[in-house]
């Protein structure tokens, strides 16, 4: 939903971040508003991934130059537990397996963690168990999968939705998805899919990362941006998404070699 | 030279010299901590006074305790021991028990606690599980201070019998703990030994199975944690000796500080023990630069037909797990205690339930 006069919730503006030495972004422009969804596309090793990782905090990306601003505030100084505590979500491409850590145990920590942030009070066990209960329906997931251990032999498509679970308890301002649709059947990209869009609202903001636009058929995105070597190379709405998908990205090389000549 | 004047001492009392450094079984393992305790006789309270023996359990008379104890040291080559030689010269608590055939026995909770004068206790525990019988025991070995504990304990387990065993060791930084774990088991018996130490200045523990013909299911779990300058020192040795015997274990550490660590897994397949299946694991967490992990499996295979796998893995708290933790707002040093407090879940979580109030890691997980 594009509204002008929405709030900023999110600025980036010349985003240059390296790891180990080797830059990646070169200079990134993002403006995003509350209401909206947008979505980055791009090949694999455009930057994408890295864009999610520097703005969630990834300690192996260093920050060379640029500016983020969350909600008038510096993003870049926060430590990642501190962003995500003011409401930042990132949605992991490869969700992390921790053996001998409940779900249960690590979902309440993390949300007690959000609410404690916003004023409210923690959440006692069976405070949390009954929410933690009513928010499994957003994902249709099955109960058992908070005793056991965080994503422990979880299957890709679980791994997800423990993902959107854990961003319907965190009910975050802005939420990053990287590449959410990966690895998923088109059952389980539904059940993701429809988790993200009754998760959506006039108040908060999404950025998919995505390398194809089989998830935005099933989530419609207000603005779409094609990113490529480390820059974003071109923004439209929703029909640059289907453009992509009849054409491909080799008109991306054509536009990154005029580029390099001028 | 006070010290070697000490050192003296403890050999007198176990009427041999300390074991040398040079010897490849102690090479990593300065008894120090030890020594620096002056040997001193138990005063404190009986230790069996408080003993509640559960429903399927008979105490052995000492005129039985006589014939049988020393037969498992004996039998896993482990009599002349320094550490079961001090204890045979130290006067030991001595307690023999038996759970009859083809009973269930009520778990059994044993506490022995060295308090914190600088005193010796020793105990001598010797357990008999005739054929098909069955028996869960909660052992808690401890010291609030200055202390030693000197721990043998025997087990042999009849046809088809199976013990679960939890053994908590919970010490202090000047405090010592050495410890004989010895098991015979026959076919078709079932052992599951859980050992989880931490907080000793020096803690040595040496779980010795036999299988005595193969055909028998041994699963040990180790768990031990050293801070500061302690030491922590596991050495286990597994013998079959008949075929399709069954091994798994799994030796796990946390080293902080300038903590040091040992692991020494022996396992020995004779000609005789074909088909035997057993896999050994040892995985250790370095907290800290200062910390030493020195891990070694001892593999000796002799029969063809059999399937032995070992690993060791060393590590430091994943930078791509803290960050996944800290992704969702959890800080950083608590991020760093889920992580730890999982990593020891996975032995801790094998604990005998009467084990469970013990809890002894709650300190170290508090504060890593």
């Amino acid at each position: 939903m594009i509204r002008p006069d929405a709030p900023v919730l999110l600025e980036v503006r010349d985003l240059r971040a390296s790891v180990e030495d080797q830059p990646i972004l070169h200079g990134v422009n993002l403006t995003i508003r509350a209401g909206e969804i947008h979505a980055v596309m791009g090949r694999n090793g455009s930057g994408k991934s890295t864009l999610s990782k520097v703005l969630a905090g990834h300690p192996a990306y260093t920050v060379t130059g640029g500016t983020v601003t969350y909600q008038g505030q510096n993003l870049l100084e926060l430590d990642p537990e501190q962003r995500a505590r003011i409401g930042l979500f990132l949605g992991f491409q490869y969700p992390v397996e921790i053996p001998g850590v409940s779900n249960l145990e690590f979902l309440r920590v993390a949300t007690n963690a959000r609410r404690q942030q916003g004023g409210a009070a923690e959440l006692d066990t069976f405070a949390f168990e009954d929410l933690v209960r009513e928010r499994l329906a957003v994902v249709q997931m099955d109960p058992a999968f908070l005793e056991r251990s965080v994503n422990e032999g979880f299957s890709g498509g679980e791994k997800k939705r423990n993902e959107i679970l854990q961003m319907a308890l965190l009910e975050p301002v802005v939420a990053i998805l990287d590449e959410t649709d990966s690895g998923l059947d088109i059952d389980a990209l539904r059940i993701v899919a429809g988790g993200v869009n009754q998760l959506a609202s006039p108040e908060n903001a999404t950025l998919l990362i995505t390398h194809y636009q089989r998830l935005l058929d099933l989530i419609t995105p207000d603005h779409v941006h094609v990113m490529a070597a480390g820059r974003i190379l071109r923004s439209g709405g929703p029909e640059l998404a289907h453009e992509l998908e009849r054409t491909g990205y080799d008109w991306v090389d054509q536009e990154l070699a005029l580029a390099e000549v001028g | 030279m006070v010290a070697s004047t000490l050192a003296r001492t403890w050999e007198e009392l176990a009427g041999a010299p300390l074991p040398s450094r040079r010897l490849e079984d102690w090479r990593f393992t300065d008894l120090a901590a030890l020594t620096a305790i002056e040997p001193r006789p138990w005063s404190g309270a009986d230790p069996l006074a408080s003993l509640q023996l559960p429903a399927g359990v008979s105490r052995l008379t000492d005129v039985e305790l006589d014939v049988v104890a020393g037969q498992t040291l004996a039998r896993t080559g482990c009599d002349g021991h320094w550490p079961v030689r001090l204890n045979a010269h130290a006067s030991p608590v001595r307690l023999g028990l038996r759970v009859a055939a083809h009973s269930a026995a009520q778990p059994l909770v044993l506490q022995f606690d060295a308090g914190d004068q600088g005193e010796l206790l020793a105990v001598h525990l010797v357990l008999q599980l005739e054929p098909g019988a069955s028996l869960q025991v909660a052992q808690r070995v401890s010291s609030t201070g200055v202390g030693v504990v000197s721990l043998v304990c025997e087990a042999t387990l009849a046809a088809d019998a199976r013990l679960d065993w939890g053994l908590v060791a919970q010490g202090q930084t000047d405090a010592a703990l050495l410890g004989h774990l010895a098991v015979v088991q026959a076919p078709g018996s079932a052992l599951n030994l859980t050992a989880v130490s931490a907080g000793w200045g020096l803690s040595r523990l040496e779980p010795r199975v036999f299988q005595a013909a193969g055909a028998a299911h041994t699963r040990l779990r180790g768990l031990q944690w050293v801070d500061d300058h302690q030491l922590a020192d596991t050495h286990s040795l597994v013998r079959f000796e008949g075929p399709d015997g069954q091994l798994d274990q799994l030796h796990k550490t946390v080293a902080a500080g300038a903590g040091r660590s040992v692991f020494n897994g022996a396992v020995q397949v004779p000609q005789a023990a074909q088909r035997t299946d057993a896999a050994q694991l040892s995985r250790s967490l370095l907290l800290s630069d200062r910390a030493r992990v020195d891990t070694k499996p001892e593999l000796e295979i002799v029969a063809d037909d059999v399937k032995c796998a070992h690993g060791a893995t060393l590590s430091r708290l994943q930078q791509e797990e803290l960050f996944y933790l800290q992704s969702r707002g959890i800080a950083a040093d608590q991020a760093a205690r889920l992580l730890l407090a999982g990593y020891c879940q996975d032995v801790l979580r094998e604990l005998p339930a009467a084990a469970a109030g013990w809890q002894p890691l709650a300190k170290q997980l508090l504060e890593p």
